[in-house]
């Protein structure tokens, strides 16, 4: 019988471990809501990419709601993003708000140039200051935003056109059917 | 179309080692002579097409193959040639692909070097090694397919984690995973002996050097990982506890346990069931360790992979390997006690001691690192276990190992007799208390310091006093063979270690300072003057760099360039700037700009002095070259088990001519 314990000590290390796969698929790190979920967005104030000189702040686009969507040059799964947001954006029916993170503003032009230009309005994060208050892991991230300044979905990675149909969308819809 | 190629490889691998894993076993148990051949050359083959693929990621990384996902998401143009070679197991699958690559080398010498053994039981070992070959294949090919395509080619890639952009990581994930793997040779004998049913003592001599090396490996890349840790993170710590760490020091305490537990088995016959359980232990926390860093169980910095298939994936694996070869043990242990009885005051009796204390470690360690699982199951929230746990209990499980280790070698197996003891406790105890008088004078009454002066005058003075009695008593040329020498060397490691420990523990001084350019800091009898900072550049990186030169009275030390690394992708990086020495360690880590505008001005700066750092890794480094020498032996490169006694007789017999 004593022979037996160690393989019985394993199996429970191994129900152990089982448990916490378990565990740790229902309760994906990623699926986690942010705990900025359905608050208020952080405050910002952040220069146009294309106009440095001009600022957008946050009460500049109270009133609407609008998709910020967190995207760099520098960043590859943006590059597989990038096609879905240039067919959906007619199709939101929110304004798409491109959020440059982290990123020469030379650099983005160009990538910008290189892959077409999906965004309603460019913003420019170069420190990277404000991502933080954002909670942003990393590009890309998509935020959505309605007409009181509160976050209403987000999304970490690259959106597909499986997740704009079936989260983005139905999260755009029931935000514009508040907001008259 | 070259990284289909790679896949295509790895998949006929697979194929070759279902071969490997399964025909052999067949023809042992059935006696098919034909069956057992197959054996060498599906080892040999399924090492030619491992190398093959290993060999299309490393030109793949080489040749900017960016419509390879792993290779664009872990390197980009400007990463200079010796990091993208690095970058090969850089991450996950990478990581895995070198594993399967290292197995394979490990099989190869081991179908090499197995001629001598029994066919029977040479065909087990190599089927073995064949089912663990499966098991990492197919997870390759399954679940983290290193080939794998990213269409649309994008121009440039990503970039190479950049705690990883650093000489001491480019060679420490190799040489760990050699010692990981090795133990792999450990554990297929002992699985190959269970399924036979019998343990000769001579296979477990030829067992005992391949353990060696794999521990004295094991061992070179946890002092590298400590190394790097030191260097690159920027906290000056040498050990942190961190889970992955924790993942390679268990294996690394029952590998200890089982070299020990191989010499009293290899000897005298006895502790059969215990070094047939250690080896399995040693090879399972292996896997344990893989399956922690890899499936994201435990989160942490080293865990760049959380795909719940990929844990599942493990988890099986590890049920079958591990699982199936505690059952085989439950089954078809050695039931009767074996070998040679022995007293109380003998050597088999301090050995086991020993034994205990590893055990105990490692299982104290494993514990450590699994509560906070557990916590986060039953919902308590994140709970971490951390330095007050392990820095309590593992010194004090390793007391009376420091205590007993002197005695070891001048005990008799079976039965000793005591005046001798007597001697060595009185010699090397007067020794140590008197260094520790002394050295009490020179570190302000520090006890941890004093206690690691003592420890290292105790272990040294007990292996010198073994020395100068081997030396005495026999004749020339028979004085020091490699495995004795080796046990000398690694037992005075263990002395320089636990005197880098303590010593630096206690003895450091820290200082979190602002510096404006000019000022001078003044710390345990050094000048730190800050020369300000100014910009430089590198392959992929700019940096902010600092300038601090050191004085002590009016000898200049150095100047050191402590630097804070913007790489390529956005990614900031500290790199110290260290001013090493035999007897301390000067350290200096750039902090944070006081004004982000005016980087000319003053900064944040940490400083540090550390007494005899390099001890601890010199310690390390020893225990390794005494696992290499006592591998080295001539007594373990027999010609033929079965001659082995006639063998002996001849070699006594060239010496004393």
């Amino acid at each position: 019988m004593s022979r037996l314990l160690p393989f019985l000590g394993f199996m429970l290390l191994v129900a152990l471990f089982g448990f916490g796969i378990w565990w740790n698929t229902g309760h994906d790190p990623q699926a986690i809501p942010s705990p900025l979920l359905n608050k208020p967005a952080p405050a910002f104030a952040l220069p146009k990419l294309y106009e440095p000189t001009v600022t957008v702040s946050k009460s500049d686009l109270l009133g609407k709601p609008y998709l910020l969507n967190v995207f760099a040059s520098w960043c590859v799964e943006c590059e597989v993003e990038h096609p879905v947001l240039q067919a959906e954006t007619s199709t939101l029916g929110v304004l798409l708000v491109g959020y440059d993170y982290k990123d020469a503003p030379e650099d983005a032009k160009r990538w910008l140039s290189e892959h077409g230009n999906p965004y309603g309005l460019l913003i420019a994060d170069q420190p990277g200051q404000t991502a933080i208050d954002f909670g942003v892991y990393g590009a890309p991230e998509s935020f959505l935003i309605d007409g009181k300044g509160v976050i209403r979905y987000k999304h970490i990675g690259p959106l597909t056109a499986d997740v704009v149909a079936t989260e983005l969308k139905p999260a755009i819809a029931a935000v514009l059917k508040e907001s008259p | 179309m070259t990284p289909e190629l790679g896949q295509l490889a790895l998949i006929l691998a697979l194929l070759l080692a279902l071969a490997q894993g399964i025909l052999p076993l067949i023809g042992a148990w059935r006696g098919n002579r034909a069956l057992m051949a197959v054996a060498r050359p599906a080892a040999a083959g399924q090492a030619v097409f491992v190398a093959i693929a290993f060999g299309i990621l490393v030109w793949a990384f080489v040749h900017f193959d960016f419509s390879v996902r792993y290779v664009a998401d872990n390197s980009n143009l400007a990463l200079p040639w010796y990091y993208r070679i690095a970058a090969v197991w850089g991450a996950h699958e990478g990581s895995l692909l070198l594993w399967i690559f290292i197995l394979n080398v490990w099989t190869v010498a081991l179908a090499a070097f197995s001629q001598k053994l029994p066919e029977v039981f040479a065909s087990r070992v190599l089927a073995v090694m064949g089912l663990i070959a499966v098991g990492f294949l197919a997870f390759i090919i399954f679940t983290s397919d290193p080939f794998g395509r990213l269409l649309p080619m994008p121009g440039d890639g990503g970039d190479l984690n950049p705690v990883l952009q650093d000489p001491g990581m480019t060679f420490h994930p190799p040489v760990l995973y050699t010692g990981y793997v090795g133990f792999s040779v450990a554990f297929a004998f002992s699985i190959a002996a269970l399924l036979g049913g019998e343990l000769e003592q001579a296979w477990v001599r030829w067992a005992r050097p391949w353990t060696n090396v794999a521990w004295a490996f094991l061992t070179c890349g946890i002092v590298a990982g400590s190394w790097w840790a030191y260097a690159e993170l920027g906290w000056g710590g040498w050990w942190f506890w961190d889970p992955v760490e924790n993942a390679s020091f268990m294996p690394w305490l029952v590998g200890l346990a089982l070299i020990h537990a191989q010499a009293v088995t290899e000897k005298r016959g006895s502790l059969r069931a215990w070094t047939i359980l250690l080896s399995i232990f040693a090879f399972s926390l292996s896997l344990l360790g893989t399956f922690l860093v890899r499936s994201g169980v435990l989160t942490s910095v080293h865990a760049f992979a959380s795909d719940p298939r990929r844990g599942v994936f493990i988890l099986a694996f590890l049920t079958i390997v591990v699982g199936g070869s505690l059952l085989l043990y439950a089954l078809r242990a050695p039931k009767v006690a074996g070998g040679k009885s022995f007293k109380l005051m003998s050597r088999e009796t301090v050995l086991l001691i020993g034994n205990l204390m590893f055990a105990v470690a490692a299982a104290m360690v494993l514990l450590g690192t699994l509560f906070p699982l557990v916590g986060d199951a039953l919902n308590m929230g994140r709970i971490s276990v951390g330095p007050p746990y392990f820095g309590f209990l593992f010194p004090l499980l390793m007391l009376p190992v420091v205590l007993l280790l002197p005695f070891g070698p001048f005990l008799r197996w079976g039965k000793s007799d005591t005046p001798i003891l007597k001697q060595v406790l009185l010699r090397a105890g007067i020794a140590a208390i008197a260094c520790a008088i002394v050295a009490a004078f020179f570190v302000d009454g520090q006890p941890r310091a004093i206690a690691g002066v003592a420890s290292l005058v105790w272990l040294g003075v007990g292996v010198a006093l073994y020395a100068a009695k081997r030396w005495r008593e026999m004749p020339r040329g028979r004085r020091y063979p490699a495995e004795m020498a080796g046990m000398l060397l690694a037992h005075l490691g263990v002395g320089v270690f636990v005197a880098g420990v303590l010593i630096t523990e206690s003895l450091s001084v820290t200082s979190d300072v602002r510096m404006a350019p000019g000022q001078t800091q003044h710390i345990a009898g050094y000048d730190f003057r800050f020369d300000g900072v100014h910009q430089t550049t590198g392959p992929n990186w700019r940096a902010d760099q600092g300038v601090v030169t050191v004085t002590r009275g009016s000898d200049l030390v150095g100047v050191m360039h402590p630097q804070k690394r913007t790489y390529l992708r956005g990614q900031v990086q500290t790199e110290s700037a260290v001013d090493a020495g035999l007897f301390r360690d000067l350290y200096v880590a750039l902090g944070e700009p006081m004004d982000t505008a005016n980087i000319e001005g003053a900064w944040s700066l940490r400083l540090y002095y550390k007494p005899f750092v390099r001890w601890i890794w010199g310690g390390g480094l020893l225990m390794m070259l005494g696992g290499f020498t006592c591998a080295a032996d001539r007594r373990f490169r027999i010609k033929r088990i079965v001659e082995s006694e006639t063998v002996e007789v001849l070699l006594v017999q060239e010496t004393h001519a």
